[in-house]
């Protein structure tokens, strides 16, 4: 077999790079017969640049190792923990403008969504409660049941949710656009500790801002289980004590603190997404979704946790 | 006095060996450069120098802290506290304006008071011809102009060791001889060290005072190091097709 070009006036790259494909796929060198003198000296330099493929790279972010990651996360908790108690000696790696920053990020800003979503929260509940209790003539103790679900179960869970999907995921996309950039490799260099200075104060404000948020969500859910109590008819005075008589203050405050777990693990989570960020373009992405993901369901199953303390302690 | 001694590194990536025991030694007090072709392992090099990577194997010597090994990590603690760095990108703050980036690493780790510590990083950012910008964010600048704050934030500490990652790409040519200029009068006048990785052949002859060179293809089946020495002496008179290629632009066939 032979390649007849002798008709061939003009070729280009993308046509000799056909050409020798053809010739790859023979399987030997072909004798090329015909050809005018710029399409010989384009052959030969196509022919010069085929250089095999090299091995492929194994990046990290390539082969998921279980065991890794887990070392990974171990390790890390235990940095966040001597960033906590070296504090003292570090403290001007933790920037007091950076932690407002983020309290006014994930706390301020969130007041409006929390103050929706918990009062179409206490309303649906209501609403939906009130339906079979009142077949039993039971739909005053609707306001008892929506309290107590609230202020122990929905309040903290609904507000670490919003804090998981809201900035978790911006903390996230901030530290890994941060180490995509090589800041963070910048701050080790400088000899600044990234736990300090990065994981800190946004922890800090995360534990600062849950139990606000969680409580003005039980506010605006109690107000939207009262609007659905007074189209029922019950006056104001009724429903007020009807809670008060349900919910204790320790049903309160176990929820509050509660919230401030969530909202630190939800913190942690994020922020160890966010360094350990991979490299290309879809890696922020990627930080930001497992951020929301490790969040949400880190705090379920913290709810679950205390849900078996509280049992044993008699709460 | 070596500041930096290098021997028998070796860094693989998966099934890729990047390079393969590579040994050098830098002086106190010189211009060091590291030479090559683009993507044969140069910041991957600085990346060992500075401690933000261990290498495969070898061992990592820098202003007398053992950085590499089981007991590396201490050495890596006390050896960042006393360099510079400039990454290759700039890798500034991106929340933080120039003059704040600069003045980090003097609000946590000196006692001057606020105005000392900005007239302090307004000098070095006038040092790399920045004084004009030092209220800007690093997106508001150019890539030369993020380079040179890069030189200026690794400088504010006065470290004795400074490592740049190609200072003088992307730059014109007049900013690129004041930045040499910078490089040499720093040397003279502090005794600092530097390390610099740079594919500019003017810049090179200019400032280096010994360089290492390394190469893809090396060996047949990893890249390494193929020459050092004094750069003007490798362009007069190596005969290695590489070092050649690369100090007069004779391309082998
Ligand atoms: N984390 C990593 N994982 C896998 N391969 C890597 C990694 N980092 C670098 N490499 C590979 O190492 C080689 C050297 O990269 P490096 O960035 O050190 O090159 P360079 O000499 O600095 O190039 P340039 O002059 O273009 O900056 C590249 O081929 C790159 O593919
Ligand atoms: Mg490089």
């Amino acid at each position: 077999m032979a390649v007849d070009l002798s008709g061939l006036v003009y070729c280009d790259l993308s046509g000799a790079s056909l050409l020798l494909s053809m010739e790859a796929a023979h399987g030997a060198a072909l004798p090329i017969l015909g050809a005018v003198p710029h399409v010989t000296a384009l052959l030969a330099r196509a022919r010069a640049s085929v250089t095999p493929a090299g091995p492929r790279a194994a990046t990290r972010s390539a082969s998921p190792n279980l065991v890794r990651a887990v070392g990974d996360a171990i390790a890390y908790l235990g940095e966040v923990v001597c960033a906590v108690l070296f504090l003292p000696a570090r403290r001007r790696m933790l920037r007091w403008p950076d932690l407002l920053r983020f309290a006014d990020q994930a706390g301020v800003r969130a007041i409006p969504l929390i103050i929706l979503l918990g009062y179409l929260m206490g309303l649906i509940l209501a609403f939906q409660s009130a339906v079979p209790m009142r077949r039993f003539g039971a739909d005053l103790y609707v306001a008892n049941l929506v309290a107590i679900s609230l202020l122990r179960e929905l309040g903290p869970l609904l507000a670490a949710v919003i804090l998981a999907g809201r900035t978790g995921s911006a903390f996230a996309a901030e530290i890994g656009s941060m180490k995509v950039n090589q800041e963070v490799d910048a701050l080790v260099t400088m000899s600044i500790d990234p736990v300090t200075m990065l994981v800190l104060p946004r922890l800090m404000a995360a534990i600062l801002v849950m139990p606000a948020l969680a409580l003005i969500l039980d506010v605006a859910g109690l107000l939207g289980m009262t609007t659905v109590m007074t189209g029922f008819g019950y006056p104001l005075i009724t429903i007020a004590r009807q809670v008060q008589a349900a919910a204790t203050p320790l049903d309160l405050f176990g929820g509050l603190f509660k919230g401030m777990c969530f909202g630190s693990a939800v913190a942690v989570i994020s922020c160890f997404a966010g360094l350990n960020t991979g490299v290309g373009p879809r890696a922020v992405g990627q930080a930001a979704t497992a951020a929301v993901v490790g969040g949400i369901v880190a705090t379920i199953f913290l709810d679950g946790l205390f849900s078996i303390l509280f049992y044993r302690l008699g709460l | 006095m070596s500041a930096i001694r290098v021997s028998g590194v070796t860094q693989r990536f998966g099934a890729r060996t990047i390079f393969r025991d590579v040994s050098f030694e830098v002086r106190d007090g010189e211009v060091f450069t590291i030479l090559g072709g683009s993507g044969c392992g140069k910041s991957t090099m600085l990346n060992q120098l500075v401690g933000l990577l261990a290498p495969t194997t070898g061992t990592i010597e820098v202003l007398g802290h053992t950085i590499t090994g089981k007991a590396g990590a201490e050495g890596r603690h006390a050896m960042q506290r006393e360099v510079g760095v400039m990454f290759q990108s700039g890798a500034l703050f991106g929340s933080m304006t120039l003059l704040e980036n600069v003045m980090l690493p003097l609000e946590i780790f000196t006692d001057l008071p606020p105005d000392g510590r900005a007239a302090v990083a307004r000098m070095k950012l006038g040092l790399v011809g920045l004084g004009h910008a030092t209220a800007l964010m690093p997106a508001e600048i150019s890539g030369g102009m993020a380079k040179r704050a890069g030189i200026a934030r690794a400088m504010a500490l006065d470290p004795p060791l400074l490592f740049l990652d190609e200072p003088s790409a992307g730059l014109d040519p007049i900013t690129s001889a004041e930045l040499d200029r910078l490089i040499l009068g720093l040397r003279d006048d502090l005794g600092t060290t530097f390390v610099v990785v740079t594919h500019e052949l003017a810049s090179i002859l200019a400032i280096a005072d010994r360089c290492v060179m390394l190469d893809r293809n090396a060996f047949p089946d990893a890249g390494g190091m193929i020459a050092q020495g004094d750069p003007r002496r490798l362009r007069d008179e190596s005969t290695h097709p590489m070092v050649r290629a690369f100090f007069r632009r004779e391309i082998p066939e």
